[in-house]
């Protein structure tokens, strides 16, 4: 079904086709949550909380404004940087580790079956370390354009055209 | 705009990352609108983040059942029945309480009004019954006066100038004092004033007892003037205004002797 009907039904909150948009992100949501609060129980909880806000304030999106995955991206980052400056976080902080995607990447032993995932960890860590940065702080970390060019210390314009390649390199190995 | 280059800025990765300004998004989102291939490049690009991005979720598959029986559906079915009617009680009471409040106010208002005006009442009632209670000595001293036997009394009649004039004299030699009844005088004109005067017929010795300058004010016209003389007769004339040294005989009103 095309998306941007789903979504419509979603707004007048027909819950078939949220299941449907659900599906479709509840992964790359969960994802990103664990990227920043890195604990599963923890990133389960969260990310059933940012589909349950999402549902509650459908009427707040508007195609308009931006895509509806990049909408629920930022439930979630925001979500997700709410629990790390909660108490419960500082105490569990001390056992982590893994602080870039590409650590939980290369980390993790039981990948599900998918084989794009698989291919997608060789290839994240043959990324050159600037694009990992990028990518990271971009997508993951909710950083603005001026804060990742502060952050690593490189030219507003090059931010946006070294993403650009990034990605760009992250599409043809994904066939994208 | 060159769709190309366009493309090729890298805005389109910064659009899916959710960073850009509201114009921008705006103007993205237009630009996908105009140009199929820039919409296929969103779609590209958001494809591949949502596949990098699931592949950092390490648990196992959720299920969409967790979320579904937390989500709130029933809301728009049981709104439009529940609303008005929560909302007309709400309302009813709002204005209940309003119109108490009102009502208190006004009555409390009005209370304080009243308070006002029994106050002023009482105050004005009381000024009648002092200037009553006032009068009422005035005139018991007046007729004390009139019936002691001692006060010799006076009739003083009209002169030349003004016939129909009258006025009274009562004299108490015991406090040197007389009480003048001129009421049978006429107003005096303005700039003029009466004066009283004791005489003595042989020689005519006329001494000043003083002007009634409060003619006009009084209220009973009765006088009481300090007279130490052993007067044998009472005029009064009508004199400038502050009196004279002598009477002005050509003015003299009334005129009375005392009987010996």
């Amino acid at each position: 079904m095309n998306q941007e009907l789903l979504i419509l039904q979603f707004q007048k909150k027909d819950v078939k086709a949220y299941e449907k948009l659900y599906n479709m992100y509840c992964d790359s949501i969960s994802g990103v949550i664990n990227n920043i609060v890195k604990n599963d129980a923890v990133t389960q909880e969260i990310t059933q909380d940012v589909f349950i806000k999402a549902w509650n304030k459908a009427d707040t999106y508007s195609s308009k404004k931006g895509r509806f995955f990049t909408w629920l991206l930022n439930i979630a980052r925001n979500a997700a940087i709410d629990y790390t400056r909660s108490k419960k976080f500082k105490q569990k902080k001390q056992n982590l580790n893994a602080d870039f995607f590409v650590d939980i990447l290369e980390s993790t032993k039981s990948l599900d079956s998918e084989t794009n995932t698989i291919g997608l960890k060789e290839f994240v860590t043959k990324l050159g370390d600037t694009c990992k940065s990028v990518i990271e702080l971009l997508y993951f970390k909710g950083f603005t354009q001026k804060e990742t060019s502060e952050e690593l210390d490189m030219p507003l314009g090059t931010v946006k055209t070294r993403n650009r390649t990034c990605i760009g390199e992250l599409r043809t190995m994904l066939g994208v | 705009m060159d769709s190309k280059n366009y493309i090729a800025s890298g805005i389109l990765e910064l659009y899916v990352a959710g960073v850009l300004s509201e114009k921008e998004n705006q103007e993205v989102y237009e630009a996908m609108q105009k140009y199929p291939e820039v919409k296929a490049e969103v779609i590209s690009i958001e494809n591949a983040i949502v596949q990098l991005t699931k592949a950092s979720k390490t648990d196992s598959p959720y299920s969409f059942a967790d979320v579904q029986n937390q989500l709130k559906t029933d809301e728009p079915k049981v709104i439009p029945i529940a609303k008005p009617k929560t909302n007309w009680i709400q309302y009813s009471g709002w204005a209940a309480s309003l119109l108490i409040g009102s009502i208190l106010i006004w009555t409390l208002s009005q209370n304080n009004q009243l308070k006002e005006q029994v106050a002023t009442e009482r105050q004005q009632l009381e000024a009648q019954i002092d200037s009553a209670s006032t009068n009422l000595a005035a005139a018991e001293k007046l007729i004390e006066v009139f019936r002691d036997k001692d006060i010799i009394s006076v009739p003083l009649a009209g002169q030349k100038v003004s016939p129909t004039s009258y006025a009274k004299v009562y004299w108490d030699k015991k406090t040197n004092s007389i009480y003048l009844d001129a009421k049978g005088l006429p107003e005096p004109p303005k700039g003029k004033v009466y004066q009283v005067w004791s005489l003595k017929l042989s020689p005519l010795t006329p001494t000043s007892l003083g002007i009634l300058d409060t003619f006009t004010a009084d209220a009973n016209k009765i006088f009481t003037i300090t007279n130490a003389n052993e007067s044998e007769a009472f005029g009064i004339t009508l004199e400038p205004a502050g009196g004279s040294k002598s009477p002005t005989l050509e003015q003299l009103y009334t005129l009375g002797t005392v009987s010996s």
